[in-house]
Parts: structure tokens; sequence; C-alpha cells
């Protein structure tokens, strides 16, 4: 498979997933989208891997695989990302009884 | 010799002392001040005079005043014939106009007399830097400071709005003569590379025609600021706003003969212009003919003092225009005799009259103050040219000089000493002569002045009468003492002796019988007992100025004010102001778009942020 392919998918993905938090206005919807984005790094980290593992046509599976381990830290920071976000979500709940990001504007002037 | 500094020093002192402590000082004290500083002047300028006369000239050079490059100018004093005789009328009839002051001014409370003395002390300093500066940038440091004391002097009552513009007029009017003289003084400069007299008259042959007409055209427009020629004389008549002796010293003695002065000590670069010694010489006559013309119908003692004093400065310059430097200087020297004289006479007749200066409201003073009336009378004797006055011998001596040189502007020139006898008779008859026009009380008033006035009256009317007797004419056996004098540091243009002398006994016969007629004239239209001093006709012309002033204000001085105005209005408040309020106001609004920015809302920080990252994004990968 060409490796412009899988670059196409995610920079797709990460297109969608920027639009997706400059447009929605329900908080948790844009951390999906905010999921999304490091997924589709995430797949490009393995889909490079992958590209460097085959040389003269063969498959060396340990080759250029630190990209694959890279990508446990990422899930793992994504992880730790979500369970803090939720929390402040939900503390936005308790404050504003909604969770619409245009009510967060104690910040103007 | 060497103690030449202290002469101009004293009287400075004498004014930082005046003017510094003069909330403290009583009025004898700054009186005395201010006229022993002038006496210890004279005293050394008289030792100076005589070491001068038995030949020894110098050049005393104290300190570098500039050094800029090749330009080094020293501040030098040049201690020759022409400037030892003008250190001598300076500071003597200097001395005499601050004896006078002292009872002139006796009203004035002691803070603001101490002011005039200090302010008269300036003066005398400054005309003193101006005689004896070694080169042209000393001479015109003297030159702003005469005129700077002018205006000081003329305002110094300076409650009253007329006399404040009667000082700013005279002030301006120097200032367009002090361009000229500027501009010549950097022309010099510039041609020559130094300023200093005896190299600029060494070095005269490198420059050309053209640096010379220019050079001297530039010094004379200088002259004609300070020394009230046309165009620029119609500040003289108004600096009589001033006090009396002020008048006497500032405005007939000393400081309208700054550009006489000038021009005589430049006379090695003038002898080479002939076009601008034409120009001076019928300058002078027209100066001449057209303030005499006005003096005839004037009113106020003080105006016809001055416009005569216009006209007397008409003359000299006609004496230097066709050559007869020496004859000028002398000139100076006698007018400054019986000018002063006359002045300080008015000076006594207006205390007498408390304070009245119309001579239609005067009249028969003759017996009440005689002191005054007949020192007067010598005065007027003297500008009118009677025989063996002073003011005789030098007139003469111009007339037949002028004669030499052009006989049509000598009969113009006599017709015009004629009307200087006219209207000096009609102004003597008219305040002394008849009987008394003006009111009561003013009639009780009048007294003769005290001593401290009329001691200098007296002193400079043996002055008018006997000063001219050093140079009688040849055809009364006299010897040119006076030009012999002047040798050195005066060359005069030579005509031929036969043609100088060919109209002296004309000439006299004439005078006598002109004034006599003269005289007789005067006597019957003006020895009476009313009169009203209205004019109509030819004579309304004359008695209002030939509208001089009227015509300068319409041609210069309203375009003036209306290029101020217009610059005021639009360049001014649309373009500057506009320019600086523009700038605030864009401040202003692009603050206010700036801070929409803040909205608080979320949403838009993050899509700023993702702006942000992609725009450097750009410029990792296109620019770099």
């Amino acid at each position: 498979m060409e490796i412009s392919n899988y670059i196409i998918l995610a920079t797709a993905l990460f297109s969608i997933g920027v639009i997706g938090v400059l447009t929605r206005r329900n908080s948790i919807i844009i951390f999906m989208c905010v999921e999304l984005m490091l997924n589709a790094a995430n797949l490009l980290l393995v889909a490079f891997s992958q590209m460097h593992n085959f040389k003269l046509g063969k498959y060396y599976p340990t080759l250029a695989s630190d990209a694959q381990v890279f990508v446990f830290f990422i899930m793992v920071v994504a992880a730790a990302e979500v369970s803090v976000g939720l929390a402040i979500i939900v503390m936005l709940y308790r404050n504003t009884h909604s969770v619409d990001v245009n009510f967060l504007n104690r910040l103007k002037n | 010799m060497n103690f030449i500094y202290l002469v101009p020093l004293l009287p400075l002192l004498g004014f930082l002392i005046n003017g510094l402590f003069r909330k403290s000082l009583s009025k004898s004290l700054s009186g005395i001040i201010g006229s022993g500083t002038i006496l210890a002047s004279f005293i050394i300028s008289l030792a100076v005079f005589f070491q001068v006369k038995a030949g020894a000239t110098a050049v005393i050079s104290y300190f570098d005043f500039i050094n800029v490059g090749s330009v080094h100018i020293n501040f030098a004093f040049q201690v020759d014939q022409l400037s030892s005789l003008f250190l001598l009328i300076i500071t003597g009839i200097g001395f005499l106009i601050h004896v006078y002051s002292t009872s002139y001014m006796h009203e004035e409370d002691s803070k603001d007399f101490a002011k005039y003395f200090a302010y008269l002390n300036l003066f005398v300093f400054s005309m003193l830097l101006l005689v004896l500066g070694a080169n042209y940038v000393i001479m015109f440091i003297g030159w702003e400071g005469v005129g700077l004391c002018s205006y000081l002097l003329i305002g110094y009552w300076f409650k009253n709005d007329n006399y404040n513009s009667a000082a700013k007029k005279a002030f301006v009017m120097n200032r367009i003569g002090d361009l000229g003289f500027l501009l010549a003084v950097f022309w010099i400069l510039k041609r020559l590379g130094t300023s200093d007299y005896h190299e600029v008259f060494a070095n005269v042959s490198k420059l050309s025609a053209k640096d010379i007409g220019g050079i001297t055209l530039l010094l004379f427009v200088g002259a004609t600021g300070k020394s009230a020629q046309i165009p620029l004389y119609t500040w003289l008549p108004d600096a009589m706003a001033g006090p009396t002796p002020v008048s006497a010293l500032i405005h007939a003695a000393t400081m309208v003969t700054a550009g006489v002065y000038m021009i005589v000590r430049s006379n090695v670069l003038f002898s080479l212009a002939p076009c601008t010694m034409e120009l001076i010489a019928v300058i002078g006559l027209i100066t001449l003919l057209l303030a005499g013309s006005i003096a005839l119908f004037q009113n106020d003692i003080k105006k016809v003092l001055a416009y005569s004093t216009v006209s007397q400065l008409g003359y000299m310059f006609l004496a230097l225009g066709v050559g007869a430097y020496s004859t000028g200087v002398f000139h100076v020297m006698t007018h400054a005799f019986f000018k002063a004289l006359l002045f300080l006479g008015a000076g006594s007749v207006i205390h007498a009259m408390g304070g009245e200066q119309d001579i239609t409201k005067m009249g028969g003073l003759r017996k009440k103050i005689p002191v005054t009336y007949f020192t007067f009378l010598l005065g007027t004797l003297a500008i009118a040219g009677f025989p063996f006055t002073s003011g005789f011998i030098s007139k003469d001596e111009i007339l037949m000089n002028v004669y030499a040189h052009n006989k049509l502007y000598f009969y113009l020139a006599f017709a015009g000493a004629l009307m200087t006898a006219f209207y000096m008779f009609r102004l003597l008859i008219l305040t002394f002569f008849g009987s008394f026009r003006g009111t009561h009380e003013q009639e009780h008033h009048l007294h003769e002045s005290p001593k401290a006035m009329t001691i200098p009256l007296i002193i400079l009317a043996i002055l008018s009468v006997a000063g001219g007797w050093i140079q009688l004419p040849p055809m009364f056996g006299g010897h040119p003492n006076f030009s012999n004098f002047l040798e050195p540091v005066v060359k005069t243009v030579e005509h031929t002796e036969a043609s100088v002398t060919a109209m002296e006994w004309p000439l006299f016969i004439a005078t006598i019988i002109g004034l006599a007629l003269i005289w007789f004239f005067t006597n019957k239209n003006y020895n009476v007992d009313k009169f009203d001093g209205e004019y109509t006709g030819f004579k309304k012309v004359l008695a209002n100025k030939w509208y001089v002033d009227e015509i300068y204000d319409a041609i210069i001085v309203k375009p003036i004010q209306a290029i101020g105005k217009f610059f005021n209005d639009v360049v001014e408040k649309n373009i500057i102001d506009g320019f600086v309020n523009g700038v605030g106001k864009a401040v202003n609004y692009g603050s206010r778009q700036i801070r929409l920015l803040q909205s608080g809302q979320v949403g838009a920080y993050v899509l700023l942020m993702v702006i942000g990252m992609l725009v450097l994004f750009i410029i990792q990968l296109f620019f770099k």
C-alpha cells in the first residue's frame, strides 16, 4: 500500500478533529474530536513505522519499531488527559449547569 | 592704553550692580553708580585719546572668541584715531545725559530708577563694544546690543501699550538691517576667511568686483536700519515714546551714528564700490529732503527733533556717499553736541510744562525758563548753520564736498539746509516766543529746571558753538586738524581741491541771506498768540508724514499678518494638529478593535491558536 493513502487518511482525520474542536458547542464532543486528532497522529506513526519495516521487499518486524512503542505513550497520555478533562467538565457543569462552551465567557473584557 | 578694557567693563559693571540690586539701592546711589562708571570711562578715554594723538595705536587681543575649523575670531579691541574719537563722544555725552537723567527721572520709584540706569549703562557698554571691536563680529555684538537696549529703553514705561508697539517697531526694523549686516559678514568670512579689519582691508584685492559690490550693499542695508535711512526710518519718530534723555543719547548722539561709524570704518571697501557709494549718496539726499519736509509741520516737540535727526543723518550719509568720510565723522560729532542739547532742552521744556509736548499749547516761555531758552537758541542756531557755530562748519564742509561731486545734489542739499532752518526756527518761536497758549495750571507750574539738568545744557551749548572751531574752513584761515587726525584710518576720496572750495564764499553769503529771510518769515508767521496747528491740503500730507506708515501697513504688515493667519488656520489647525490628533484617534480606534478579540469565548481562543500554528507551519515549509 502506498504511504500516501495513509497520509491522506490521517490528514483527513486530523482536519475533521480540528474543525470539530473549533465548531462544536458541546464540550464532550470537543473532547472526542481531540481524541480523534491524537488518533490520527497515532495512525501516522504506525504507518510510517510499517513503511520503514520493509527493506528490499522483506518484512523486518523489529527494524524500526520505535514509533509503535511511542504510540503506546501517546495513548497513555490521552487517557490521563481525558480523565483530567472530564473532571474539569464536571466542575464546569456544576457551576453553569450546562456543557455549552459558549457560556464560558467570564474572561470577557 | 593697557586700561582700555576698563572703558567698556565699567559700564557693564554698572549695569550688573544697578540691575541686580535695583530693589535695594536708593535713587541717589544708583544715580551715582550709573553716572560714575561713565565718568570713569570718559577719563580713561581721554587719556587714551591723547596717547593716540601722539601716535600710539594698537590692536589688543584678549581671548579666542570663536575657534571653529578655519574660522578664528578673537575678542580684540582696536584703538586707533577713529575709535578713540568715538569713545570720547560716547562717554562724554553719555555722562552728561546720565547726570541730566538723575534729575529728569526723579519721579520714578527707586526700583524703576535703578532699572533705567542699568539699561543706560548696558547701552553705553554695547556702543563702546561696537566702536572698539577689532573685527566685524565684535562690532556686531555691540550692534545687536544697542538695538536691544533701544527696545528696552523705548518701552521703559511698559504699562502703556502704544509705547510697547513703538519699541517693537524699532527693534523689528533694526533687525531687518541686522540681517543685511550679518549676510555681509558671512560673505567676508567666506571669501577672506577672516573678519579682522586689518586683514580684510589688506586683502581687499582678493575680492572680485561683484563681491565688493554685494558686501558693501549689504553693509549699507545694515546701516539703513540702524541709522534710520529710507526705507527703514519710521521707527525713529515713534521711538520718541521713550524718556527724553533716552532720545537724546540713543537717537541723537550714539546709536544712530553706528551706521556711519561702520561705513567709515569700512571706507576701504566702500571706496572700491562706486555704485554703492552713489546709492548711499542718493538715499542720504532723499532721506534728508523727505524727513525735512515732514518736520516742517509737526506739532510735537520731540517729533520735530526726531525728523530733524533723520534728516541730519541723511546729511551724514550724503557726505559718506561722495567720499568725504572724515567730514561725515565731523558732522557726527557736531550733530551729537547740538542734537543732544536740543533734546535735553526739549526735556527741560516738557519738565517745566508738567509733561506737555504739544507746541501749540506752549509759547512765551522765553522769560519763564531763560537758561533753557538760551541754550535751546544756541542749539537751534548750530543746527540751522548760523555762521561759525559747529553745525555751520560741518554742514558747509559736507555741502562743499557734495558740490565737487554733483552740482544737482548740492542744490538739493542746500534746499534741505534751508528747510532745516525753517522748521527749527518755527519750533523755537512757537515754543519760546509769542504768548502762552496753555492752561492756567501749566502756567503756574512753569519753573526753571534744577542744576543737574541745566548744567549739562550749558556744557553742550558751549560745545555746540565752539566744537567746530578745530576745523575752520580754509577761507577763514583754519587748518584741517580733524581730517588730519583721522587720516591714518580714513582715506577720503579725492576731489580736486579747487572744486571743493569753489563755492565757499557763495555758500557763506547764501547761508546768511537765507537764514535772515527765514528768521524774518517764521517770526512773522509763528510769533503769535493763537495757533491751532491744524493743516489743510499739501500741508496735511506733510503733517501726516506722507502717509508712509500707512503705506507700510498696507503693503507689508497686513499681507504678513494675512499669511500668518492663513498658516495658523489652515496649516496649523488642519494639517499639523490634525496629524497629531489623528495619531491619537488611530490608536484609540485600533485598541477598540483589538479589544473585541477578548470575547471570553474559548472557541475563539482555540481558533486563534490553530491559525497561529498553521502560519508557523507555512513559514517553516515555504520560507526557510
